[in-house]
C-alpha cells in the first residue's frame, strides 16, 4: 500500500501562503505530476511530502500512514532533487549504499543490491568513479539509483530533467518512466515543462500561485483546459472574450456570432480557448465551415515547418494563428480564418 | 608578444609587489648565514654558527616549545568549538544570528594590544573575584590564544558550509540518515579541506601572536615571540635571523604538507 493522499495541506511562510488548502489522492502505482511556473507551490508541496518542509495545517498519509510529523529519514521515500545532490566525496557505488547502510543491512546484500541497482540503470561499470567525474545524464541515474535502491515507498522527483540538454532529457524520461512502471512505484514528478508533464504522467496537477487548477489524465488538461490559467499554461494561445447566448452560440464585441461545442446553454462572459494551430487561414472563404471570419494579417514569424501569424478580425479581436511555411501571407494581406465547433474550449473569464 | 603600455606597467606592478614580499624573507634567510659579528652588508663570510647560538639559548628553545603547545592547543580547541557555532551559524537560523557572527569574528578586528591588555585586566579581576589565578598561569595562555585562533576557524568553516549544497543533508535523510549522522558522514568529510585550512590558520595565528603573550605569559616562561623581541632589545647579530629563519621554515613546512591532503586554495 503507496498511495499518497494529502488532506488540506497548507504551507504559509508568515502572511504568504505558499500553498494553499491542497487535497488530493495518488493512487498506486501512479505517476502523478505537479506542473505550475515557478512560484506556484509544486515544489514547495513535493518537499512537504518528502518531510523538508513543515506543513502549516492539514495532513499527509501514506498508504494510510500519517507521515505529516515524521522526520524525512522515518519516511523511507526515495528522493530524486534537481541537482542530484550526490555526495560528492563518496564514489557512485558509495553513494547508492548510503541508504542501504542506514538500514544496517549486512555487507554482501548491500554490495549486491548496490550492483543490481547500478546495473538497473546502466553504470555499472562506473561503480567506483567520483561524482563530479561524471556527466550530467549519468549523475542523474546515479540518483535515480541511489534513491530507489532503499526500495522506497514512493518516488518523489523534483525537476529531475531540467539540468539535462533536449537529447537527454529525452532519453531519461523515458528511462524514468520505464523504470516507475516495471516497480509500479507511486511517484510524483514535478515540471514547469508541459511536453515533459504530458508525456511521462498518468494524471496532471495543474497549480498556479499555490492553488491546484485542475486535476486530470495529460489528454484532459490539454484538450480540456478547467481555467483561463490552464488554457494559456497548456499553449492555447488565444483567450477570446466572448458572450454566451444560451443556444450554443458565442458573441464577439462586434456581434460575430459563431457555434461553441460545449457552450450548450450556458450564459453570460466566457473566455474561448482556442490553439492557434486549430485555426485555418486562407485566401477565400470556406464554404461550409460554421465559424468563419474575415481577417488582415498582421505580421508573422517564420518558425521553420510552419508560420505564426497574428491576424486582426474586422472587431479587432487578434488571433494567433499557425499556417504552412509554404506561400505565406504577407503582412497586409487579406484573409479568411475559421476552425470547427469542436476545435476551441470554453473556460470561465478570469476575475478581474 | 607585444603588450601594450598598461599591459606592461601592471606586469610591472604584479612583479614589484610580488618581489617586495619575497625579498625580506629572502634576506633574512641569507642574512642568517653571515659570519659577520653585528647584522650588516656586504658578508664577510658564512657560517651556521648562528643556529647553534640559537639553540644554545634556553630562551628561544623554550620559547619555540611553549609556542607550538600554544598554538596546537589553539588550533585544535578552536575546531572543537568552531566547526559547531559555524554549523549552527550557517544552517540554522535563530535571533541575534549576525551579532553572534560578529561576537565570535571580533578579537580579528580588535588590535592584538588592546586585546591583550583587555585579557590581562579581565583575568586580575577574575582573580580578585575568586582568587582563580590566570593572569600568567598556562590555561589563561591558552584561553587567550583560542581567541586568537577561533576567528580563523568560524570565518573558513562557515564560508565553507554555506557553500555546501543543502540538498545533500536533505538526501541523506530522505535516505535514512538522522541529524547526527548527516553531520558525521556527509558534512565534515565535504567540507574536509575547510577543517585543514583552519587548523593550519590557526595554528599560525596563535604561533606568530606577540601582543597577547605580552600580557600573558607568567614569569618565567616566554614564547617564541616574545624571546625574539626581548633577544631584539640588547643585540643586533644574526642569532635573530636563524630563529626567523626556523620559523618561516616551520610555517612553509606546514603548508606544504596541509596542500598535499587538502587543496587550500579550495578551503576558500
Amino acid at each position: 500500500m503507496s498511495e499518497i493522499v494529502l488532506s488540506d495541506v497548507c504551507k504559509h511562510y508568515g502572511e504568504i501562503a505558499a500553498v494553499q488548502s491542497t487535497s488530493l489522492t495518488i493512487g498506486e502505482g501512479e505517476l502523478v505530476t505537479f506542473l505550475g511556473p515557478s512560484g506556484c507551490g509544486k515544489t514547495t508541496t513535493l518537499r512537504m511530502i518528502g518531510g523538508f518542509v513543515d506543513v502549516t495545517s492539514g495532513r499527509i498519509l501514506v498508504g494510510g500512514r500519517d507521515v505529516t510529523r515524521l522526520p524525512p529519514a522515518r519516511r523511507n521515500m526515495g528522493f530524486v532533487f534537481q541537482n542530484y545532490a550526490l555526495f560528492p566525496h563518496m564514489t557512485v557505488a558509495g553513494n547508492v549504499a548510503f541508504g542501504l547502510e542506514m538500514r544496517k543491512i549486512g555487507k554482501a546484500d548491500i554490495a549486491r543490491r548496490v550492483t543490481e541497482a547500478l546495473a538497473r540503470v546502466r553504470l555499472g561499470h562506473l561503480a567506483d568513479r567520483l561524482p563530479k567525474q561524471l556527466s550530467g545524464g549519468q549523475q542523474q541515474r546515479v540518483a535515480l539509483a541511489r534513491a530507489l535502491v532503499i526500495e522506497p515507498t514512493v518516488l518523489l522527483l523534483d525537476e529531475p530533467l531540467s539540468n539535462l540538454d533536449a537529447k537527454l532529457r529525452h532519453e531519461m524520461k523515458t528511462e524514468i518512466r520505464q523504470l516507475q512502471k516495471s516497480l509500479a512505484l507511486t511517484t510524483i514528478f514535478v515540471t514547469h515543462d508541459q511536453d515533459e508533464a504530458l508525456s511521462v504522467s498518468d494524471r496532471l496537477v495543474v497549480m498556479s500561485a499555490g492553488r491546484v487548477e485542475q486535476i486530470g489524465t495529460p489528454r484532459e488538461v490539454f484538450e480540456r483546459p478547467a481555467s483561463a490559467f490552464v488554457a494559456d499554461f497548456m499553449g492555447f494561445s488565444n483567450l477570446v472574450p466572448v458572450r454566451l447566448d444560451g443556444q450554443g452560440r458565442g458573441h464577439l464585441r462586434s456581434g460575430m456570432a459563431f457555434a461553441i461545442d460545449g457552450a450548450r446553454s450556458a450564459t453570460g462572459e466566457g473566455l474561448l480557448a482556442l490553439r492557434a494551430e486549430h485555426i485555418a487561414l486562407s485566401r477565400a472563404p470556406m464554404a461550409g465551415s460554421s465559424n468563419s471570419a474575415a481577417a488582415t494579417v498582421e505580421s508573422l514569424t517564420y518558425r521553420g515547418s510552419f508560420v505564426d501569424y497574428t491576424v486582426r478580425l474586422d472587431d479587432e479581436t487578434r488571433l494567433q494563428v499557425r499556417g504552412e511555411a509554404q506561400a505565406p501571407f504577407a503582412p497586409g494581406a487579406r484573409a479568411f480564418v475559421a476552425w470547427a465547433p469542436q476545435a476551441g474550449t470554453l473556460v470561465e473569464a478570469r476575475p478581474a | 608578444m607585444n603588450a601594450t603600455a598598461p599591459v606592461l606597467l601592471y606586469r610591472i606592478a604584479a612583479v614589484a609587489v610580488l618581489g617586495f614580499i619575497v625579498l625580506p624573507l629572502a634576506v633574512i634567510v641569507w642574512v642568517s648565514f653571515f659570519s659577520n659579528r653585528i647584522l650588516s652588508f656586504p658578508p664577510e663570510g658564512y657560517t651556521l654558527d648562528w643556529y647553534a647560538r640559537a639553540w644554545s639559548r634556553a630562551e628561544f628553545r623554550e620559547g619555540l616549545l611553549l609556542s607550538l603547545q600554544t598554538a596546537l592547543f589553539a588550533s585544535l580547541a578552536s575546531l572543537a568549538i568552531g566547526v559547531p557555532a559555524s554549523y549552527a551559524l550557517a544552517r540554522c537560523k535563530f535571533p541575534g544570528r549576525d551579532v553572534v557572527t560578529n561576537i565570535l569574528l571580533a578579537p580579528m578586528v580588535v588590535p592584538g594590544i588592546v586585546g591583550g591588555a583587555a585579557m590581562y585586566i579581565f583575568y586580575i579581576d577574575v582573580e580578585i573575584a575568586t582568587e582563580v589565578q590566570l593572569a600568567g598561569s598556562l590555561p589563561g595562555l591558552y584561553a587567550a590564544h583560542l581567541l586568537v585562533a577561533l576567528p580563523w576557524t568560524i570565518r573558513l568553516v562557515t564560508a565553507s558550509l554555506i557553500g555546501v549544497d543543502r540538498s545533500i543533508s536533505e538526501a541523506a535523510a530522505s535516505l535514512g540518515a538522522g541529524p547526527v549522522t548527516v553531520f558525521f558522514r556527509i558534512i565534515l568529510p565535504v567540507i574536509k579541506p575547510a577543517l585543514i585550512a583552519s587548523a593550519l590558520f590557526a595554528f599560525v595565528a596563535s604561533f606568530i601572536d606577540l601582543e597577547k603573550s605580552l600580557f600573558l605569559v607568567g614569569p618565567g616562561r616566554t614564547t617564541l615571540q616574545i624571546a625574539i623581541v626581548s633577544y631584539l632589545e640588547w643585540n643586533l647579530d644574526s642569532t635573530i635571523a636563524a630563529v626567523a629563519t626556523v620559523q618561516i621554515a616551520i610555517i612553509a613546512a606546514l603548508l606544504l604538507i596541509t596542500n598535499r591532503y587538502a587543496q587550500l586554495n579550495r578551503a576558500f
